[in-house]
């Protein structure tokens, strides 16, 4: 009993002086993992610039499980970590059960929502995904000489949707006639990483006559961008710019600043500022990568309609439809 | 041949398998520069020091009892039921179903509720393979594991197009009525302090413990459990004994996948309160490891459950505290579950040799042999 208070006891302090030195922001990735290449490392990136810019450090862990989340929120907290950074919309519930219990902690939910009145130490992070796939869809359709592109979506949620029926009306806008072929790698998390099956539905969709494929489907992604670049078609990357993967055969990447929000939330530290941020075209949280890697590829004109369309959007002339405002696309069937 | 006393097949060789396990992981652990004494008393203090550690410990030890249970259940029928994953997250959408859509007046009677609907949901699951099995011989663990792939896409679909409130980004159904929560432990024992605070467990343990208590009684103490096992010893026996074996292969798999299915209680009505995509997170093939660890037996289960349990729970503190990166946990997991279930034999025959030696030490008249001529 006595071994035992001791052990607790500096359990205890431990915990305590550790909370007591440690004012430092963590970072909690959702279950696709740290190194995916795509979201999560997006999020990874934007910390460790942080972190060199800065010298400041961090914690950061890979979730393992669902029972997980709720409990690295709340190991974090009790800590003392400040702000608690969460990638995922599927962290937007758990935040929201435990934020009342640690009203001096910040969280910020990337992806997810939660209720600024009801939780008002909690940031919610939302981007237009929409915009940024309308406008690589312009691209796809202006590039594409078969009329006919290909989107290759990671598991079949809303948010890939999102990306696909925004896609799809870049494409229409372009060419009414073009055709989308859109394919899903499957009902599982274990579709945000399955390069081969990715592959396989980029093989079928170049069969089926498509030129420029965008593939918003995680690590996934990786073995799509592979085949389209081995079967000399052009590819478009998500999230990070995945340009460099496959030099003048990527024909663009749509960005998802990530990375920006992050390294933003924690320069803020514990005096965030909390609410909702939408980071659309008008904030440059998404938009179209042009690098050295596909300069060729996108000509002046290209590049002129694709601006114009952006002003017109931020301008609120175009608008682009939303999956999720009503759950149901125009252009696409799923 | 030599033989062990039962208690040293019960007790000696998992113990051998999980300290061999242990130095093993030890030595991973050194080999990426930490420090593994370390990591061990970190997953110590995490999982068994503080009272939300126990709260996850035996969060993930529910789960692992009733998928464990399940596995066991067919192993007695010589079955391998690798589809407790399946069976488990359909096991979910009975439990959403009845939690969503029958307003119950207390958590009580939803609980009993929610059982029969996990149970039947996951039994129905079952039912398909095990009816293949019986009658046209396709073989169980082809037919189950693939069914696990069927109910990730059944499940997939019926919270993407019909469960899931409208506009929301979650594939998961909206949380469900107030009067459907299950007391937590931190309800049930701390009378208002922050004992459990947070953690997970619920009263769904003690229906596993009953669990355990009832596959007792139905595999020792009933016919049908006898039949089972006739079943499990010699098909063509039983059959000759007048039992039909259709119908023990059926039952069998269905009490296989109803204990499966219980598991949602736990992770969907316990401790999400709502059907999320991915509740069931590899709790059906851990029954596996479970039950060959628990040489089948329910109290063998329950205490390889215990021991993942902390696994995973030690583990999540690993993932907290340390850079020990979450694919060398599940290295650290999966080494158990090779020692234990896979590498059972080089534990058990040297082990055999020794009790061989000393029972011919203690009786040094050997025991009577017929001799050649």
């Amino acid at each position: 009993m006595t071994m035992m208070k001791t052990v607790l006891g500096t359990a205890a302090a431990l915990a305590l002086s550790a909370g007591a030195a440690l004012a430092d922001p963590a970072l909690i990735y959702d279950l696709g993992g740290k190194f995916d290449k795509s979201f999560n490392e997006a999020a990874f990136n934007g910390a460790e610039r942080w972190s060199e810019e800065t010298g400041g450090s961090y914690r950061d862990i890979e979730l393992q499980s669902e029972a997980q989340r709720e409990q690295a929120l709340r190991r974090f907290a009790e800590r003392g970590f400040n702000p608690i950074i969460t990638t995922g919309f599927s962290m937007s519930t758990p935040i929201a059960n435990i934020a009342a219990d640690y009203p001096d902690t910040k969280f910020v939910t990337i992806d997810g929502f939660v209720d600024p009145e009801e939780h008002p130490n909690v940031l919610s992070i939302l981007f237009s995904e929409h915009q940024g796939s309308f406008l690589v869809g312009m691209l796809a359709a202006m590039a594409s000489e078969s009329d006919t592109v290909g989107f290759v979506g990671g598991m079949d949620i809303p948010l890939i949707r999102k990306f696909a029926c925004g896609y799809a009306q870049g494409v229409k806008a372009v060419n009414e006639d073009a055709t989308v072929i859109s394919n899903m790698t499957g009902t599982t998390p274990a579709a945000w990483n399955d390069p081969v099956k990715g592959s396989e539905l980029a093989q079928a969709q170049i069969s089926q006559g498509a030129d420029v494929i965008f593939a918003a489907a995680g690590g996934t992604g990786l073995g799509v961008l592979q085949t389209v670049a081995d079967e000399g078609a052009h590819g478009i990357g998500v999230d990070s710019n995945q340009n460099y993967l496959h030099p003048d055969q990527m024909l663009t990447s749509m960005l998802k600043r990530v990375d920006v929000a992050v390294a933003d939330a924690m320069e803020a530290g514990a005096d965030l500022e909390t609410g909702v941020q939408v980071l659309g075209l008008a904030e440059d949280g998404v938009g179209y990568a042009v690098d050295e890697y596909n300069e060729s590829l996108i000509t002046e004109e290209m590049a002129a309609a694709v601006e114009e369309a952006k002003a017109q959007i931020i301008s609120g002339e175009i608008e682009v439809h939303d999956y999720t405002s009503d759950d149901s696309c125009p252009v696409l069937d799923f | 041949m030599d033989r062990m006393p039962a208690w040293a097949d019960a007790v000696l060789v998992p113990l051998f398998s999980i300290v061999l396990a242990a130095i093993l992981s030890a030595l991973v652990i050194l080999a990426i520069g930490e420090n593994p004494v370390e990591a061990f008393s970190l997953m110590v203090d995490g999982a068994l020091m503080r009272s939300a550690g126990w709260g996850y410990t035996l969060y993930y030890t529910t789960n692992f009892i009733f998928t464990g249970l399940a596995v066991a259940v067919a192993f007695h029928a010589k079955m391998f039921n690798i589809g407790g994953e399946g069976q488990a997250a359909i096991g979910g959408l009975g439990v959403a179903l009845i939690c969503l859509f029958i307003p119950w007046p207390h958590w009580s009677l939803a609980l009993i509720g929610a059982t029969l609907g996990a149970a039947a949901f996951g039994a129905a699951w079952a039912f398909i393979p095990a009816y293949l099995q019986a009658k046209r011989g396709s073989h169980i663990v082809i037919t189950t594991i693939m069914f696990n792939f069927i109910a990730a896409a059944v499940l997939n679909y019926v919270l993407v197009n019909l469960l899931r409130p409208a506009g929301a980004m979650d594939p998961a159904t909206e949380i469900f009525p107030q009067a459907t929560h299950l007391p937590s432990f931190q309800d049930m024992f701390a009378g208002g302090g922050s004992l459990f605070r947070g953690a997970p467990a619920n009263i769904t343990f003690f229906v596993a413990v009953l669990a355990c208590v009832a596959v007792w009684l139905l595999i020792w103490r009933t016919r049908l459990g006898y039949e089972i096992r006739a079943f499990g010893h010699s098909e063509t026996a039983t059959r000759y004994a007048g039992i039909s074996t259709v119908r023990i292969t059926v039952v069998a798999m269905l009490i296989s996948g109803g204990l499966a299915g219980l598991m949602a209680i736990n992770t969907t009505m316990g401790e999400a309160e709502r059907l999320v995509m991915n509740a069931t997170e590899g709790a059906g093939f851990i029954g596996i490891a479970v039950a060959l660890m628990g040489r089948s037996h329910p109290f063998g289960v329950f205490l390889a459950a215990l021991l993942f349990g902390f696994l995973y729970q030690g583990g999540a503190e690993l993932a907290l505290w340390t850079d020990i990166p979450r694919e060398l946990i599940t290295v650290i997991q999966a080494l158990v579950i090779l020692f234990t279930g896979a590498l059972d034999n080089m534990v058990r025959m040297p082990l055999e040799s020794v009790f061989g030696t000393l029972r011919r030490r203690r009786s040094p008249k050997p025991a009577p042999t017929t001799p050649s001529e």
